[in-house]
């Protein structure tokens, strides 16, 4: 029975691929794929890439926020919590205003480098912080990322910005098409990375005193992992936009299920991440088509439902 | 071998620990006991490199901790910390394989995982193994962290206050541990420890601190008189031979 665990989601996961692929507004003609080159634009230009993105960024988003729970030793910490996405944005509305029409790759490059510097920002608070409680870390990624959030709201209002900032930010996939996913491909290769420093990354989610004694180099170690966060997080935003909750529930909940041995869940972490926005992404296809809701919504109702129910199920994993 | 040449640290201008020097030889128990704040944890850590010393030097096997990198050293020295809240959901096993990171690097080989299922047995947990560390008792969870300091197999081992949650039947039963590290194995150990009268019952030697100091040193013997006693922990403690251990009684 648990050997085939992991075959019986990943065919869920290749399940959900067909069905993004199927799934949307204009049919894809799937009797002349074999006569007719023409018919397979619909594929290639905008389902492909699509189905490709979401797959990409769930999981992507999941591992950093597995990173980041690790790293900061704390279950309620994500990439939307811990500075990351809200400095993105922050990155991503200033190009905007300074060079509209910038190439995707300047976008990724400054909303990663803003996704840094907020990273960094976060930890120094923490450093600072006396009262290190489970609950006050997250609630200072919090705060931290609503003063980021004012900023940019003031910034974008200032700039007559606002509404493409929402749009931007939306976590629709629907923007994706072919020429701008691609970047993506980045984000899968750095999520990769993870997996071979999964063992580094357990023994420093033991701490700094456990991973020093073991003759692990501790601080380059969380440099390595957390600049691997903040670029995904970068790319992702400029992309995609925000995931909400994505970060926080699938890491929690894989914990939950099959504990916290890194390089044994990372695989799991990618799964679940990628089936939970390809199924959001399809619902937000299906529920008023032939309009669209965007994934990054339904993850946010989605989310917090499931978020509510592990912690009401598991009060002692704080 | 140990040695500790004038270890000095300095907290907001008071010295936790105060020109501290002794030499420990391969093999054997030796306790560190005093008071509250004597500096015995301050100590254990800067000679566990997980805190910098203001001056001074510490060598292991003539390697000076300070200049010798990191990996070499946990190859030789393990160490158990006083405080150890573990929020990562971890079976025992997978805990207990950690320690084999400095001789692994990552991949278990076979040598590897019969350190593992030999720590798990010393510590009697190849029941557990299997078991997240949150769904133990604290006193077998104190046993999983000293499964995984065993493991590193190192010749020195470091404990600060191993008897941590332990009750009276675990306390014994890791001290009895602790004796037989160091006699079957040939290890070194040496633990931070507030209860005399275990430091008395297992210890081959003791180091007293007090305010920053090394104030006694010496084999239970030396330590367990009431004029040692009082010096270092300022309360009257009587001495009585019990079954031929010394015993401090000082309840009352």
């Amino acid at each position: 029975m648990k050997a085939l665990a992991f075959p019986v989601a990943l065919l869920a996961v290749i399940g959900l691929v067909v069905a993004s692929l199927a799934t949307g507004a204009g049919a894809v003609p799937w009797g002349r794929l074999w006569s007719d080159p023409a018919a397979w634009d619909v594929l290639l230009i905008s389902r492909w890439p699509r189905t490709v993105a979401l797959v990409l960024a769930g999981m992507a988003v999941s591992v950093s926020g597995l990173i980041l729970q690790v790293l900061t030793r704390n279950r309620f910490v994500e990439p939307a919590t811990a500075g990351t996405v809200p400095a993105a944005s922050l990155g991503i509305l200033v190009i905007g205003i300074a060079w509209p029409a910038a190439p995707v790759v300047v976008k990724m490059l400054v909303a990663a480098g803003f996704s840094i510097a907020g990273l960094a920002l976060f930890l120094l608070i923490l450093r600072r912080l006396s009262l290190r409680s489970a609950l006050l870390i997250p609630l200072v990624g919090i705060m931290l990322g609503a003063v980021l959030g004012a900023i940019t709201t003031f910034v974008a209002v200032r700039y007559e910005m606002l509404q493409s900032l929402i749009a931007w930010l939306s976590g629709d996939f629907s923007v994706i098409l072919r020429g701008r996913y691609e970047v993506l491909w980045l984000v899968g290769l750095l999520t990769a990375m993870v997996y071979l420093i999964a063992n580094r990354l357990s023994i420093v989610g033991l701490g700094r005193d456990v991973a020093i004694t073991l003759g692990l180099n501790y601080r380059s170690t969380m440099l390595f992992a957390l600049m691997i966060v903040a670029m995904v997080n970068g790319v992702v935003t400029v992309v995609v936009g925000t995931l909400p909750f994505l970060g926080l529930i699938v890491p929690n909940l894989i914990s939950l299920m099959k504990g916290d041995h890194i390089r044994r869940t990372i695989p799991w972490v990618c799964l679940l991440g990628s089936g939970i926005t390809l199924l959001c992404d399809i619902a937000g296809r299906v529920i008023r088509a032939p309009y669209e809701i965007p994934a990054g919504a339904l993850l946010g109702v989605f989310g917090a439902v499931v978020f509510l129910l592990v912690l009401l199920r598991e009060p002692r994993h704080g | 071998m140990i040695d500790v040449r004038t270890l000095t640290k300095t907290y907001a201008g008071k010295r936790v620990v105060d020109d501290v020097s002794f030499h420990i030889p391969p093999g054997g128990v030796v306790s560190l006991i005093g008071p509250n704040g004597a500096g015995k944890s301050t100590l254990l850590s800067m000679m566990s490199r997980l805190l910098t010393m203001d001056s001074g030097q510490v060598l292991i096997d003539g390697l000076d901790i300070s200049r010798t990198d990191s990996p070499t050293l946990a190859r030789r020295l393990a160490v158990l910390r006083q405080e150890n809240h573990f929020v990562s959901r971890l079976t025992v096993r997978d805990l207990v394989s950690f320690g084999r990171y400095p001789h692994s690097r990552g991949r278990l080989g076979a040598d590897d995982l019969a350190k593992v299922q030999e720590a798990l047995e010393f510590l009697d947990l190849a029941d557990l193994s299997d078991r997240f560390l949150d769904q133990l008792s604290g006193g077998q969870r104190q046993r999983a962290y000293v499964a995984m300091v065993l493991c590193q197999d190192t010749d020195y081992l470091f404990l600060d206050e191993p008897l941590n949650n332990l009750d009276m039947r675990h306390a014994v039963a890791m001290m009895r541990l602790i004796r037989r590290i160091a006699d079957e194995f040939r290890r070194t150990v040496v633990l931070v420890i507030h209860d005399i009268n275990f430091a008395s019952a297992y210890s081959d030697r003791i180091l007293a601190m007090k305010d920053g100091r090394l104030v006694h040193d010496g084999p239970p013997d030396h330590i367990m008189t009431p004029g040692v006693l009082e010096d270092i922990f300022d309360i009257p403690v009587h001495v009585e031979q019990v079954r031929g251990q010394a015993v401090g009684v000082y309840y009352r």
